[in-house]
């Protein structure tokens, strides 16, 4: 058993760790992360350049990691600096093309020239792969879609769009170009771009007929990803709650020296503890058959944990918690919100309950 | 043990129902709940309404405008309000400055500002808190210092709730730095206009503005402004904490936020059904639900006992912490019942054009994340705890 991560993988953990740390600091990450785009398009070409994006997939597919210790190496880094740039949605686009050996595609978003999402929530469909509403109409060359796609993560700043809609055989992989479709950006409440996709017998290119299967893995990646950026936030904002007692005097002393508060802030450390673990079980499974069950329990953890470090941390900061200026109300905002995204701690819930029962 | 109104509180019950259904506008109601920000005017036309009927001063006794309720008519009045969806009533003149002066106060304030505040020609907020002085608030450090009948204040005061709106503002300033921090606090009353004073924003984490610091340089403030006798305001801070508290635990609010996570969990669907009938989330409303049921009776149970003293200070520090966590609860419940749908950020576009969440709910994640404030203000629930900690072992 080895629990240290191989040298490539801390390489780019390392240089990706500086890169924020230099480069996308709070005040420009705010900036960014609110104003449209939603991101930092300069920056984006330059987290290229590290090859964050080509660590998403694997050799063969034109990356050079693409396993869950590589997603989650990178993700948890993209947490500690606190990204808005859209990798996820450009993970799930990467994860989707290279399982259809759609290799321009891939080789262009690891340059960082091209950036694409995945378009699969419908307003009534938010979680459940069943529900989904929109149906391909045609087939093979001619096909065209009608209807909302809804908080597509990335869907505001991609130059392909992939859709996900239903057909005679299952679920379909559609590709569109943003300029047929009507894509409405918006900033999300902790940053970072979305949209809405309103499709009107919209022109498409069919990538794949039967793709659920490749679909739920490219999901799976995506829950693990977010998992791991739950860790590297959990990590910043541990260590912001301890300088902050430490520094914070109140009654003549510093209210580190509090015991009511010392206990709060170790139950919390305990949880990240408990979170990075199961982060790293996920991780070991990403290509495993019991994937998924694994991918739940572990988002249901963090969805749990990073519910009560986001809501302690605020807390514990008190008033200055509350604020926009102060940088540890952005990261707990961050840790609440991505619980919502592909399926939250309630939804990994019954999966968890579903999958372990099968 | 009677848990049942009378039939009088019944049909004072109906005829608070029936002023409501008769002044509150749909537009109102249609902001309060979408939880949009109020605007003043939004405000003072709620206040002049319920003033022209004689029920803004809920806590008042009659000879000086309020409607002389006891406890339990002044929560009927808070439940009915906020079934309504009723705006909050600003309570920093009416439910703090009103009381303190009414305790406190010499017959002069009283019959010169008490009226001010019925009529809404003034508009309080609140110079409690400094940057170094939030839990710890016996430290503070804004000073006032004696010039023949005036006292000179320089500091800066923050946390000032909808001081944007206030032309007036009641603080705790030092006059002595003898003895224990306590012993050298004095209250006063300080027009904002005066020369020296400057308010600044503060930004909350969900992007709202409610909040200011308010910076004091050189600011010359009649010593006839002081309320209660000198380096004797801590005995004031303390008795707003414990008293004129009634409605803390935020029973009715927490009732009708309720409400509104029901009708929402039946709109939005999981797994092809409404999420209304899914067990897994239902289960944590339910148990908020029950919670929520009990505050009800502790909060009517502890109003009718009419406490005071240490007894009162247990009681008003039980029914914040409880109260606040309920209320923080359905908030979280809120945004979790909207999924993906409650990460856009609320603007205009995208509640009045996109619609991505139903537009009554579209303010969730950022309620959820402005409720946070719940338990950090007003004395946070560690402080809450500290207070109930010293009456329980009599420290």
């Amino acid at each position: 058993m080895d629990f240290t991560h191989t040298e490539d993988r801390r390489m780019i953990s390392d240089s990706l760790r500086r890169y924020l740390a230099d480069q996308y600091g709070i005040e420009h990450r705010n900036q960014a992360a609110y104003e449209a785009p939603f991101h930092d398009t300069g920056k984006w070409a330059e987290l290229a350049e590290l090859g964050i994006l080509g660590a998403l997939v694997t050799e063969d597919q034109g990356g050079f990691g693409g396993h869950g210790f590589d997603i989650a190496v990178v993700f948890e880094e993209l947490g500690r600096g606190l990204c808005p740039e859209p990798v996820l949605g450009n993970l799930l686009a990467l994860r989707l093309y290279a399982a259809l050996g759609q290799t321009e595609r891939v080789d262009a978003i690891i340059a960082g020239t091209a950036r694409a999402a995945v378009a699969v929530h419908e307003t009534d469909a938010f979680v459940d792969l069943d529900e989904i509403a929109i149906t391909a109409n045609g087939s093979g060359d001619s096909v065209t879609l009608t209807g909302r796609k809804s908080v597509v993560y990335g869907g505001n700043s991609a130059d392909h769009i992939l859709v996900v809609a239903k057909n005679a055989s299952g679920l379909g992989l559609y590709e569109i170009a943003p300029g047929d479709a009507e894509v409405m950006g918006y900033a999300m409440i902790d940053g970072g771009g979305a949209a809405e996709v309103i499709l009107e017998n919209t022109q498409a290119t069919t990538l794949s007929e039967d793709a659920r299967g490749i679909i739920e893995a490219a999901l799976d990646a995506g829950r693990l990803a977010l998992c791991a950026e739950a860790v590297g936030i959990m990590d910043v904002l541990r260590d912001t709650v301890k300088d902050y007692l430490l520094q914070r005097q109140q009654f003549g002393r510093p209210i580190a020296l509090f015991q009511a508060l010392q206990h709060r802030l170790v139950d919390f450390s305990i949880e990240i503890e408990q979170a990075r673990s199961i982060v790293i079980l996920a991780a070991s499974k990403l290509d495993a058959e019991d994937r998924a069950l694994h991918i739940a329990r572990a988002k249901n953890l963090i969805g749990r944990a990073g519910k009560l470090v986001a809501e302690e941390a605020i807390q514990m900061h008190g008033g200055i918690g509350m604020t926009w200026e102060y940088g540890a109300s952005h990261y707990a905002k961050r840790l609440i919100m991505l619980d919502a995204q592909l399926g939250d701690t309630e939804d990994q819930l019954r999966t968890s309950m579903e999958l372990a029962a099968a | 043990m009677d848990l049942n109104f009378t039939a009088e509180e019944d049909a004072f019950r109906a005829e608070v129902r029936q002023f409501l259904k008769d002044n509150l506008s749909d537009e109102i109601v249609a902001k309060m709940r979408g939880m949009e920000e109020l605007t003043k005017e939004d405000l003072e036309n709620w206040h002049a309404t319920l003033q022209s009927r004689n029920w803004l001063a809920a806590g008042w006794p009659v000879q000086h405008g309020g409607p002389g309720w006891n406890a339990t008519q002044r929560h009927i009045f808070d439940e009915e309000c906020s079934a309504a969806n009723a705006p909050r009533i600003v309570p920093f003149g009416l439910g703090m400055l009103g009381p303190v002066l009414l305790k406190f106060g010499t017959e002069e304030q009283k019959a010169e500002i008490l009226p001010r505040i019925l009529d809404g020609s003034d508009w309080w907020c609140q110079g409690y808190s400094e940057p170094g002085a939030g839990s710890d608030l016996a430290s503070l450090k804004t000073k006032a210092e004696r010039d023949g009948d005036d006292y000179i204040i320089n500091g800066q005061k923050t946390w000032t709730t909808l001081g944007q709106f206030a032309n007036k503002i009641f603080c705790l300033v030092r006059t002595s730095s003898e003895g224990k921090p306590q012993e050298g606090i004095s209250f006063v009353l300080v027009d904002l206009d005066t020369p020296g004073i400057e308010m600044r924003p503060i930004r909350l984490l969900e992007g709202g503005y409610e909040v200011n610091e308010v910076f004091f340089t050189d600011v010359r403030v009649p010593v006839a402004n002081r309320v209660g006798e000198e380096n004797e305001g801590w005995t004031i801070a303390k008795y707003l904490l414990t008293h004129e508290r009634t409605n803390i635990a935020g029973v009715g609010a927490s009732t009708q936020a309720l409400a509104e996570l029901k009708m929402l969990a039946a709109k939005v669907s999981r797994k092809g059904k409404p999420l209304s009938i899914d067990p897994i989330f239902m289960a944590k409303v339910a148990e908020t639900e029950i919670d929520l049921e009990a505050m009800r009776i502790t909060n009517l149970r502890m109003l009718s006992a009419d406490a005071t003293g240490r007894e009162a200070g247990t009681v008003s520090s039980m029914l914040k912490i409880k109260g606040t966590v309920i209320r923080q609860s359905i908030n979280d419940l809120a945004r979790r019942a909207l999924g993906p749908a409650a990460c856009p950020f609320p603007s205009e576009e995208v509640i009045g054009n996109l619609a991505v969440a139903p537009p009554e709910a579209a303010r969730n994640a950022a309620d959820y994340f402005n409720n946070r404030k719940l338990s950090i203000f007003g004395g946070s629930n560690e402080i809450q705890r500290n207070i109930i900690t010293k009456n329980l072992f009599g420290a």
